[in-house]
């Protein structure tokens, strides 16, 4: 055995284990497959070069697009001058806003979340550096590439915003006129709230009341492989898209009604992906893509390279939050009142959902009984933010287990008792009223002192997450 | 500058080719010759998935101007498994579950041939710093490190019988 | 001038599936003339290695070798809807959809394989060897080929399935947040070990002790590859990365690899990591989503280490030596 496999501890929760497997395994006995090694089935792809990723797909007559983007952060557009640039040799077509059917749109209209706030390029404005405003298609990269840097744009400075905080003031400069404020409106609220209990007694009755900020700033989701597309007309008149998205039919279905085409004019072919994190849910290459594709009549590939893919693909958002306790001597934690601001840069994209995750997280793996949460979703004059593996939680659970070192600190407590004390269990009524269920942070903590040798007190080696024993 | 016939030697067979000046090994090996295992990653040297092997030595493909290698000897990872059957490195990192994503995979081999060509008998050390310009996204590295050790004491096992 | 050592801990929850449901994933499964059965997708594998646990769950429900399995994905004209690999839901959907459609066509396997050796499909079983037996009378089996065969040319029938696995949506309710978001919750703790350099601000990640509940390791080397890569991003979000790095200013943003830093192979932490199993009810065979929680815990883990080696408190990510020596400074100051 050459793999190393991190060890199954099979004796906690052994009763549900057994259980579950009762019956579920083939014609009830042992499972055959699951819980097994199996060898990955594209391992041999991978290591012999087989394996297909969408640029390997090299069509015939492959034509190539590139973006001139906004070099500013907050702009008006004066004047497009494309004489230039269409004089490059080898270029074929400049695509404009005037090109894109419906130029306007958000993914998650899908699921129903308005209004439709982002241009595919550029109209009149620009909120972002680096915002796409003119697509340039063309024989060779390198004439894409050249055609796209002659390309003249006058612009008009706006005041740009860049603070979640200062976003929101009285007098900020609004960053996207179609919501008409620097937030995003959930069902009328400002913000999402969770309003759990009764904060402000919690906090009145409280031996102790702490209140810290943290901050984080975007991340990259920096897969190996670049986020992009190639699309091949077809004899039938339809466009095959190969694409790395990482979710196939909603690409197709954004990317339709973009086009304002019928759905099935389109198929999109995947499902091969040089690692995503997040950063290829949003549908950024595919419809200017096709659009190119359908006015040049030849199969056109759009790729980001590594500059786009680090400062203009989406990256985490940036989050601050504040965190304020009221703790009693004991460590028990009575109440949280937790302040969130996601910065989703110039437009929604998913943060309005990644928001609402986070609201849903709160406040965090533990039985508190008062809890009151306002996210706030804040757009700003920077490259719009999106989902990223840990979306709407990871950042949360760097200021909430911040807090719990910092609480644990201050009252000169184990921090590990300290969470085991008030970690979720089993029929603890959650933040967002539901029932809690199938819990493990009391043994996850257990396991884990005992991996690092942190000594626990008997009484807290033998609490459980299915009973109260010990509070 | 017109476009000019540049030949190499690639996994061993002669290949001529048209390219335009200034236009990349990467590029020539993807496109001119069909051979995609090579990634562009970045396009900036900065991330390993386009290595190829240049008369043995470890390149980033991405940043060689074609013909100033013409006439030599190119190996990239469609030449690795000899009729078929993968090499000791290519099957390690099977066995170890050194892949993930599969991106970062080609350029790792081809900087793990490299090493083993040059020492069959590398120490840990030696592997880190071998791949220490290679990105990969998913694994953390271990696996891969874990792999490439692996390799070796497989090809010199395999040497000794 | 010294190198502080010291330790963190932190524990998380992450839940399965998108947030407030609504997300289907189907599959389809059908049985080639030959036995092999075929699973479509539309679902998309980034590494993550959902083309792999789809057959795994495939073999177990229809009780046939996984070598009888191959799964097509994604293509969306031949392959049912997926709503995406995110929030940790390929594995809860896809594996629930993948065992719902196996189901449907095991139980077509054993009828048709019922009327070849003439006896009631209820007294068949299968073994994972690729032949279906009267239990308790091993010499009365057909193999899967056989059967195949059988059920296309002789009976008529196709062995195949639908399967599809959908959380109907919640709408939260907008005064209190009331809301059911998710399917179930995987948990994590991190202890991190450090060593802070106190002329230089550098940290290093010694050693990560990490315990994941996730329901159940339904291929315990992936879910290994999971939390060892998981955990090696989140020492990398520590410590490392952003695009960013005077937030909220917009300059000095890198534009490359050279600029935006990750932890490489020689930066890594010794990883002691352990599986904990509570099957999730409503998860394929248990198993609830881990792909995105790993990263988690190791970020408070480490600044929590950090403010225990050094007694600098990080209220802001990454944790860079410039922002670790302007903390050592502050101390000096007060």
């Amino acid at each position: 055995m050459t793999y190393r496999l991190a060890p199954i501890d099979t004796s906690t929760f052994a009763a549900e284990r057994a259980a579950a497997a009762a019956g579920r395994g083939v014609d009830g006995g042992d499972f055959t497959v699951i819980g097994s090694v199996v060898q990955r089935s594209d391992a041999r792809g991978h290591v012999t070069g087989r394996t297909e990723f969408f640029e390997d797909v090299l069509p015939p007559r492959l034509a190539h697009l590139k973006m001139h983007r906004s070099a500013r952060h907050h702009a008006r557009i004066l004047d497009v001058d494309l004489t230039e640039a269409l004089a490059v040799p080898g270029v074929l077509r400049i695509l404009t806003h005037a090109d894109i059917p419906n130029n306007l749109y958000t993914p998650l209209k899908l699921i129903g979340v308005g209004p439709d706030d982002e241009p595919i390029l550029a109209v009149d404005k620009v909120r972002y550096l680096g915002e796409p405003i003119c697509a340039v298609v063309a024989e060779t990269e390198a004439a894409a590439l050249e055609g796209a840097a002659r390309i003249r744009v006058a612009y008009e400075d706006l005041p740009p915003v860049f603070d979640v905080e200062e976003a929101l003031k009285e007098g900020a400069p609004l960053v996207n006129e179609y919501h008409g404020q620097n937030h995003f409106i959930y069902e009328g609220h400002h913000c999402r709230r969770i309003r759990f209990g009764d904060v402000a007694e919690a906090f009145a009755r409280a031996d102790h009341v702490f209140e810290w900020r943290y901050q984080s700033a975007p991340i990259e989701q920096a897969p190996a492989e670049t986020t992009g597309c190639v699309v091949v007309p077809q004899a039938d008149g339809r466009l095959r898209i190969h694409s790395d998205t990482q979710a196939c039919f909603f690409t197709l279905d954004n990317t339709a009604l973009i086009l304002n085409t019928p759905f099935n004019k389109l198929r999109i072919v995947g499902g091969t992906v040089g690692g995503g994190f997040g950063g290829k849910v949003d549908v950024v290459v595919e419809p200017v893509a096709c659009v190119a594709a359908m006015a040049a009549d030849r199969p056109v590939r759009f790729v980001y390279d590594r500059a786009e893919e680090m400062q203009v693909s989406s990256p985490r958002a940036a989050e601050r939050i504040y965190i304020k306790d009221a703790v009693m001597d004991d460590g028990r934690i009575i109440g949280r009142k937790a302040t969130l601001y996601v910065d989703a840069g110039a437009y929604a994209r998913h943060s309005p959902y990644g928001t609402t995750k986070a609201a849903a997280h709160l406040p965090g793996p533990y039985a508190i009984p008062n809890v009151w949460a306002d996210c706030h979703c804040v757009f700003t004059n920077r490259t719009p933010s999106s989902a990223m593996r840990g979306f709407g939680v990871t950042i949360a659970d760097f200021a909430l287990e911040s807090q719990m070192d910092r609480i644990a600190r201050a009252l000169d407590l184990d921090p590990l008792r300290l969470r085991l004390l008030n970690a979720y269990r089993d029929g603890d009524l959650k933040a967002h009223r539901k029932v809690a269920e199938g819990t493990a942070l009391v043994e996850v903590i257990q396991k884990a002192a005992e991996l690092a040798g942190h000594e626990l007190p008997e009484a807290y080696r033998r609490m459980s997450s299915t009973t109260r024993e010990g509070l | 500058m017109p476009s000019q016939i540049v030949s190499l030697v690639v996994n061993g067979e002669r290949r001529e080719f048209i390219a335009a000046p200034g236009v990349t090994l990467l590029a020539s090996l993807r496109e001119s010759l069909g051979l995609t295992a090579a990634k562009r990653g970045c396009a900036q040297g900065a991330c390993g998935t386009c290595t190829v092997l240049v008369d043995g030595r470890p390149e980033v493909a991405c940043l060689v101007a074609v013909e100033t290698v013409a006439g030599r000897s190119v190996r990239t990872l469609e030449g690795v498994a000899a009729g078929g059957e993968l090499d000791e490195v290519q099957n390690a990192f099977v066995d170890c579950f050194a892949t993930q994503c599969g991106f970062c995979t080609a350029g790792m081999i081809m900087v793990a041939e490299a090493l083993l060509d040059r020492d069959p008998d590398p120490s840990e050390a030696d592997v880190v710093e071998a791949i220490s310009g290679n990105v990969c996204r998913c694994t953390g590295y271990r696996p891969i490190v874990i792999a490439i050790l692996e390799a070796a004491r497989r090809r010199r096992g395999a040497v000794s019988r | 001038m010294a190198k502080l050592r010291g330790r963190g801990y932190a524990s998380v929850n992450y839940p399965t599936g998108m947030n407030l449901g609504g997300d289907p994933s189907q599959a389809l499964i059908h049985a080639t003339t030959t036995g092999t059965f075929v699973i479509s997708l539309s679902s998309v594998d980034l590494g993550q290695g959902i083309k792999t646990i789809a057959a795994q769950c495939a073999a177990e429900t229809l009780g046939l070798p996984i070598e009888n399995v191959l799964v097509d994905t994604a293509d969306t004209d031949t392959g049912p809807h997926c709503m995406g690999t995110f929030a940790s839901r390929g594995t809860h959907r896809v594996g629930n959809a993948v065992i719902m459609a196996a189901a449907e066509a095991r139980g077509v396997m054993l009828e048709v394989a019922a009327e070849e050796l003439e006896v009631d499909a209820a007294d068949l079983e299968t073994d994972g060897t690729g032949f279906i037996r009267l239990k308790g009378a091993q010499e009365k089996a057909i193999h899967i080929t056989d059967l195949a065969l059988a059920a296309h040319f002789k009976h008529g029938r196709t062995i195949s399935g639908r399967g599809i696995y959908l959380k109907e949506p919640s709408a939260p309710v907008p005064e209190t947040g009331e809301m059911d978001p998710d399917s179930c919750q995987a948990h994590a703790c991190t202890a991190a070990v450090v060593e802070v350099d106190d002329e230089t601000g550098v940290v290093e990640v010694l050693e990560l002790y990490n315990a994941y509940e996730i329901g159940r390791a339904l291929n315990p080397a992936m879910a290994t590859q999971q939390v060892e890569g998981g955990a090696w991003m989140g020492v990398s979000h520590a410590l490392f990365e952003t695009t960013e790095p005077y937030y909220p200013s917009r300059d000095h943003g890198p534009h490359d690899f050279a600029g935006y830093l990750m932890p490489g192979p020689a930066d890594i932490p010794v990883q002691h990591s352990l599986f904990l199993e509570r099957p999730a009810g409503n998860g394929p065979y248990g198993a609830k989503g881990i792909g995105e929680m790993t990263a988690n815990a190791p970020i408070p883990a480490i600044a929590n280490a950090i403010f225990d080696a050094c007694g600098v408190r990080l209220e802001s990510m990454p944790f860079t030596p410039e922002r670790v020596l302007r903390g050592l400074d502050a101390l000096r100051d007060t």
